[in-house]
């Protein structure tokens, strides 16, 4: 680390840089997490609810689910069970920053807390400028994105069903921050093989298993062709 | 279900989360070498895990009923096009998403 800087510039400076970064979060979250929190005050719940559990849980898809295991008859087992399964790929994610995530010190505890899908694909692709804090820079992206999520949940179930907005089609925004990020790996990246498998799998697990029961499947085949074609990966300098 | 049922639900969610994100972490601990198999996973499984994320956010287009996926698919060369012209990342997504609403909001 540079010493020119003192050590709440380096702290400043880093949320500086980070900002700009969550901006199509910002949007996204909002959108979500506000849907989310109207969706629980429908169901009956205060805003207390999903204010905790963006807070504690932080993964959308979970948390819409969460409000049906809510409402149904209480079966510990078969959450535990089901939460697993559609946060399985997480698992990825982790392998994939157990190098980046080095040396972290006591921000490591909450970068994992927090790496949702969003956080993880912005911590794992940005470009950090050389004088940024790299450590800094991924606690920021973590926190800002935490704070939109909850604030957002916390303000949709508040509002309730007093807002009413025309943003249908808004949730595209996390589509397209994600064929950004692909797109960025695309053309960065020597060899396609990864990128392909990845999108040809699930496209076909999709079509096989249907939009919700894909993602295991496609995960387990991910890691299968990623597997048997190591050799010729590793060979390619397919990796970045 | 009772508030002490609820909570335990919310818990179970919350610890079926974390134990997916601090397992691998947990596993392979930075004092011991990590595998080298792990570690090629690590700089492979990305490039994957992007493309299978593109593909769950779009998991409930039917390119065979409604609008056949067709809004989705102009929005995209929107956002690949702008961004292949200006790699401006924020540039690229808000233009495609603004497009993708009028689209759906007007059109389809």
């Amino acid at each position: 680390m540079q010493k020119t800087m003192s050590s709440k510039q380096i702290i400043k400076q880093a949320a500086y840089y980070a900002f700009p970064h969550t901006i199509p979060i910002f949007a996204g979250f909002w959108f979500l997490g506000i849907t989310y929190g109207i969706y629980m005050h429908i169901s009956g719940f205060c805003f207390l609810y999903p204010m905790l559990m963006g807070l504690t849980i932080f993964g959308g898809s979970l948390e819409f689910l969460a409000v049906k295991m809510l409402l149904s008859p209480f079966a510990p087992v078969q959450v535990l069970v089901m939460t697993v399964l559609i946060q399985a790929r997480h698992l990825f994610y982790g392998i994939s920053m157990l190098d980046p995530f080095k040396g972290m010190g006591f921000k490591k505890f909450y970068l994992i807390f927090g790496m949702c899908d969003e956080t993880f694909s912005i911590n794992y692709s940005a470009k950090i400028p050389e004088n940024v804090d790299r450590g800094w820079f991924m606690f920021f992206v973590t926190l800002f994105n935490h704070f939109y999520w909850v604030s957002g949940a916390a303000l949709g179930g508040i509002l309730g069903s007093l807002i009413s907005f025309n943003t249908k089609g808004l949730d595209f925004v996390m589509t397209a921050m994600f064929i950004v990020i692909f797109l960025e790996q695309w053309l960065r990246e020597k060899s396609h093989a990864a990128s392909f498998t990845g999108v040809l799998v699930s496209v076909l697990c999709l079509i096989l298993f249907g939009p919700d029961s894909f993602m295991i499947p496609t995960m387990v085949c991910i890691l299968f062709f990623l597997t048997i074609f190591r050799t010729p990966l590793e060979k390619e300098g397919g990796m970045v | 279900m009772t508030l002490t049922q609820q909570i335990i639900t919310i818990a179970l969610c919350v610890l079926g989360t974390m134990a997916t994100r601090f397992l691998p972490f947990l596993l392979f601990s930075s004092k011991k070498p990590t595998p080298k198999y792990i570690l090629y996973l690590g700089k492979v499984l990305p490039a994957a895990i992007f493309g299978m994320l593109v593909v769950y956010c779009l998991k409930h287009v039917s390119v065979l009923s409604g609008s056949h996926g067709l809004p989705e698919f102009l929005a995209i060369c929107v956002v690949v096009g702008l961004h292949l012209w200006k790699r401006q990342m924020l540039l690229s997504i808000a233009s495609g998403t603004v497009f993708y609403m009028l689209l759906v909001q007007f059109i389809f």
